[in-house]
């Protein structure tokens, strides 16, 4: 099994998109390495011949009526959006500069 | 006059129906009870008077008007942050939905609504219900009223708080792993999972989809089944939601406090006991097994071998389903938005600032690590095997109820902790589920009830299991075990151990 470091988590951290300070980053290498260690032993004990489960229920998913159902209203939601504009979601730049 | 906070949801109804009281008088009792006790205690992050009594004033008139009502009409109930609710506060224990109003109403919310129940307001809990004990919420911790320097559990521990502190009769909780049982347990209160697609769980801001269950929390078995009748049944806006029409859980829990459990089968999980588990709730889960024996059940000891492996498949299992469903709070929709302090602010880098400042430490913890479980190279040695760890789980199950009806141990290993004592430390904070888990990750039913006090003088919950679909098994076994354990005490309950609350009109200090 593999160990986690501070430049792991660094990287783990930039695909959650979560800013983390030096310290932050430090501390949750130690603390992720303690839990990895502790929950590595799933691997051993499920053979190639054991099912994986994703649901707890199973149930077959069933398609509604295609028609128009009710839906919240426009200014409900936007009155909650950090910025908005013309009846829409104010964000910011997609692209940065050197894309 | 009788203390109206002091009596249990199904005596209160009862009150209200024959108009001896109203729902005025409820409500307002219990938001003064709140306004005297919940500063210490700290069960509720919004307390939601205005509107309470404005629901009781109305279903007072109603009843006045002859309507007929619903069984539970005019009982307040206090319902957890991580469920939300129209036009008042929800955030889940979260500074990134700090003061964020909700547009609707959860499925289970409109049907307190529709039965005429006040809410009194939103409990406390872990930062989107990440953890044991509420000291991962980001507005402070709630206080375990047994003693105020020990955690209520969690991360439902608001919940469990509120109804333990008589300041609600009910609430609403959800268990992604014990949350609604082990708060139960430690706060000598009654608490129920449901089967997995019992209640809706449309409006729950998710935690692990495959997992979260939301349930009733209360001061008995009755009250508990009585609220899971309120909320149970069909959704059509959440496609896990079960089918076929429930039965009555009110009608199990009453025919269960007659107390004879004559031909029922009990299985003790051989692995959800001894090492690990504190003597004090031993000895109160033995002492229970013997009154379900005098109560006519059948004893026997069963095995659950893949037990051992659950803590493990939980913790990839939930953090990886959190690391997606918590992708949705970027900062772009609803939420807070902090843009970086320097550098170019594009959508990516202000999700990112927005993440770091707006998230607390364990929910950071949680996320990196089911990002890395679900990253390439190590989805199969991880999620997958967890996911295979469930299929056992699940056999285990099946096995153990060909030889029991219901199963049982101990909710949690000990009684409540103090603050700080393993708040750093994630693993030992993590085996506090340790017996609650199993049900999750197999989507049973279990339900949480005081047995009595550990010998540190602290309450010690006993579990019931059933097969999945089968709740009626928990309401009926638990309530014979607690009539038997009232009938044993003389008539008195585990609460009427716990030390009573300073209120702020008999004391100075604690106006403070």
């Amino acid at each position: 099994m593999s160990t986690i470091n501070a430049d792991e988590v660094a990287r783990l951290a930039a695909l959650a998109r979560i800013d983390l300070t030096p310290e932050e980053t430090d501390r949750l290498a130690g603390d992720l390495d303690v839990i990895v260690q502790s929950v590595a032993t799933v691997s051993e004990v499920a053979g190639d011949d054991v099912p994986a489960t994703s649901h707890p229920i199973p149930l077959t998913n069933v398609l509604r009526d295609d028609v128009v159902g009710q839906t919240l209203p426009l200014e409900d939601i936007l009155a909650q959006a950090p910025q908005a504009e013309d009846g829409q979601f104010a964000v910011p730049q997609i692209l940065g500069e050197e894309q | 006059m009788t203390d109206l906070t002091r009596l249990t949801a199904a005596d209160l109804a009862e009150r209200l129906r024959s108009g001896e009281v109203t729902s005025v008088e409820a409500t307002q009792a219990h938001l003064d009870r709140i306004a005297a006790v919940d500063g210490p205690v700290h069960a509720f992050l919004h307390i939601n008077s205005e509107e309470a009594l404005a629901t009781a004033a109305d279903v007072d008139a109603r009843r006045a008007a002859g309507e007929d009502l619903h069984e539970l009409a005019g009982v307040p109930i206090a319902v957890k942050d991580v469920v939300v609710t129209k036009d008042q506060v929800t955030t889940a224990g979260s500074k990134i939905l700090d003061g964020w109003i909700p547009p609707y109403d959860a499925t289970l919310v409109e049907k307190l609504r529709a039965a005429g129940m006040p809410i009194l307001g939103k409990t406390n809990m872990d930062e989107f219900a990440m953890g044991s004990s509420t000291e991962h919420s980001a507005y402070g911790p709630t206080r375990n009223p047994w003693d105020l320097d020990r955690i209520p559990g969690g991360s439902g521990g608001g919940s469990a708080a509120a109804v333990a502190a008589y300041e609600a009769p009910l609430a609403i909780g959800t268990d992604t792993g014990g949350s609604i049982r082990q708060p139960a347990a430690v706060t000598g209160t009654v608490g129920v999972k449901p089967t997995y697609g019992s209640v809706s769980r449309y409006g729950l801001i998710a935690l692990a989809s495959s997992l979260d269950q939301a349930g009733p929390c209360s001061r008995t078995v009755l009250d508990s089944a009585l609220l899971h009748d309120v909320i149970g049944g069909h959704d059509p806006r959440d496609s896990t939601s079960l089918p076929e029409p429930a039965p009555s859980y009110a009608d199990a829990a009453r025919a269960g406090a007659t107390g004879d459990l004559t031909g029922v089968r009990v299985g003790v999980v051989r692995e959800l006991g001894g090492e690990g588990y504190q003597p004090g709730v031993r000895a109160s889960f033995e002492a229970s097994l013997d009154h379900l024996r005098a109560a006519g059940a059948e004893v026997v000891e069963v095995s659950c071998p893949s037990f051992s492996a659950a803590l493990a498949a939980y913790y990839l299992i939930l953090p990886s389903e959190a690391s997606s469903n918590l992708a949705k709070f970027d900062g772009m929709r609803f939420g807070l938005r902090v843009e970086p302090a320097e550098g170019p602010v594009t959508a990516e880098r202000v999700m990112a600032a927005t993440r770091g400042a707006g998230f607390g430490p364990e929910v950071k913890r949680r996320i990196i690590l089911g990002t890395y479980a679900l990253s390439a190279g190590y989805y199969d040695a991880y999620y997958g095997s967890a996911q295979k760890v469930r299929t056992l789980i699940q056999r285990d199950f099946a096995a153990a109820f060909e030889a029991a009806d219901v199963l049982v141990s101990p909710t949690a290993p000990t009684t409540a902790f103090r603050f700080g004592e393993k708040v750093d430390d994630p693993m030992a904070m993590y085996l506090n589920d340790v017996a609650t888990i199993p049900a999750n990750l197999a989507g049973i039913p279990g339900l949480s009830l005081p047995s009595g006090l550990s010998d540190d003088g602290l309450p010690v919950g006993f579990q019931v299991l059933a097969p999945a679909r089968a709740d009626e098994r928990l309401y009926r076994v638990g309530a014979a075990l607690e009539t038997r354990l009232l009938a044993a005490a003389g008539g008195a309950g585990v609460l009427a151990d716990a030390p009573e609350l300073e209120t702020l009109t008999d004391t100075t200090e604690a106006a403070r």
